[in-house]
């Protein structure tokens, strides 16, 4: 589709509310139908719930099907031949032992790259820095194994040049060769990628209990992953970014919140600490009592929308995470469209209030009907 | 030696192939040695051969052999045949 062809040439967040629902919901409505019709299993679920055959568009974002993104780790989620399928990627689950699989053609695997070039250029420029990683070389050992980690590290190797891995195989700091790294260095911007709990666990920490400071004024850090495990030590964005800052002296801290299933059109934090959806993505927030939209400025699960996923119906997926939109066009970052936070996972297993138990009902008997 | 030689040579150092498996067609993620991670071998190992910097971008669109003696023409990097 010629749509795609210009897609990334403008700055990915140049889109204001009218422009972009113009431009993303005919797509979104094309994909829909695509998926339906090369993809049995999502047919079968989109024909129990919507008709889908009486939509000649949808008139907003909310009226776009949606769907867990749990339904990942059940079927084969997937609308091209397998011969089509270049690669295969693969999250470990966090509520139960199965694995998403996604399966990505030329076309999609492409999309998704190019969308995060077009992301992240936005923030750190067209340039490739010197590039620090903070995780260990040893998950390439196995090339047939292409985990979500792997692959986000490549992902994001992109942007970056003569690249320092900065754990062993053991996870074991190597605080000679970084140091020496930064001082080779020292009158550049260093780009560093990390997962959230990694570089708190293997980085921060060991800094901390080495008593070790670094001079990584210049860098640039992105992470992501979630926040899962620091939530339940206590520790917040930031906490996190206060505790970096005094240990590395990194100033420019962005966490990104993204998932394996829509891979490529993240959302980044901007300096003022909300995530913020680019030109062909978005999201809504809806209650979990009737899965109506909520309005700006409530709490309510997490639905992301992208128009990038057309080897599998991953185009509308109703998150396990909680968020608010915080508003539209109008962040003073001055970047367009819909920015938000996030609260955390949907409560599972530690739920002790009644309220909490009453959410928990709503949202598995809702699911239940769902799937 | 010729740019487009020493190019060739970067490829099969950098994909682990046959000098002689190194065409105009090579593609990228078709041919399975060059994968992702083979691939920032061969970003480096070209920017070292020519003292160069390539931006994001253009690594990106380094998807045949062809396409890559065309990128290297911004940079200056000049090749005959």
């Amino acid at each position: 589709m010629d749509f795609y062809k210009n897609i990334f040439e403008a700055s990915p967040y140049s889109l204001n509310r009218i422009d972009k629902e113009q431009f993303i919901l005919p797509l979104l409505h094309h994909l829909t139908l695509l998926h339906y019709e090369q993809c049995k299993p999502y047919s079968r679920l989109l024909d129990s719930l919507y008709d889908i055959h009486h939509t000649q568009n949808f008139a907003s974002l909310s009226e776009v099907p949606y769907f867990p993104v749990q339904l990942f780790k059940t079927g084969k989620m997937q609308s091209v031949r397998d011969e089509e399928v270049v690669k295969t990627l693969t999250s470990s689950a966090t509520t139960s032992q199965q694995v998403s699989k996604i399966a990505l053609d030329k076309e999609t695997s492409m999309l998704q790259t190019k969308a995060l070039v077009s992301i992240i250029t936005s923030f750190i420029g067209p340039k490739r820095l010197p590039m620090i990683i903070l995780d260990s070389k040893s998950i390439f050992k196995d090339r047939a194994k292409f985990s979500a980690r792997g692959a986000g590290i490549l992902g994001f190797s992109n942007f970056g040049r003569d690249h320092f891995y900065a754990l062993d195989e053991n996870m074991d700091l190597d605080l000679a060769g970084l140091k020496s790294y930064i001082e080779k260095y020292s009158d550049q911007t260093i780009f560093i990628f990390g997962f959230t709990f990694m570089i708190w666990q293997y980085f921060y920490q060991v800094l901390k209990s080495s008593d070790e400071y670094l001079l990584l004024n210049n860098a640039i850090l992105l992470h992501g992953g979630g926040w899962k495990k620091l939530q339940e030590n206590a520790v917040t964005n930031t906490v996190f970014k206060d505790a970096l800052s005094d240990r590395s002296g990194i100033q420019k801290v962005y966490n990104y919140y993204g998932m394996v299933e829509q891979t490529g059109s993240i959302f980044m934090e901007c300096d003022h600490g909300f995530f913020h959806a680019p030109n062909f993505s978005d999201i809504l927030i809806r209650d979990y009592r009737d899965w109506s939209c909520l309005p700006d400025k409530e709490s309510g699960v997490l639905q992301t929308l992208s128009v990038l996923p057309k080897s599998y119906p991953g185009h509308s997926l109703l998150t396990e995470d909680l968020g608010t939109i915080q508003g539209v066009d109008s962040c003073c970052c001055g970047r367009k469209g819909t920015y938000f936070s996030i609260e955390g996972r949907i409560p599972t297993a530690e739920i002790r209030g009644c309220s909490d138990t009453h959410a928990q009902d709503a949202l598995i008997s809702n699911q239940v009907k769902l799937i | 030696m010729d740019n487009s030689q020493q190019l060739k040579e970067a490829f099969s150092k950098s994909l682990e192939l046959d000098i002689k498996d190194i065409t105009d067609d090579l593609a990228y993620s078709v041919n399975k040695q060059w994968d992702s991670i083979r691939h920032m071998n061969l970003v480096a190992e070209i920017e070292d051969l020519f003292d160069i910097m390539m931006d994001t971008e253009d690594i990106i669109d380094m998807s045949s052999f062809a396409k890559t003696k065309e990128i290297l023409g911004k940079y200056d990097v000049k090749f005959d045949t």
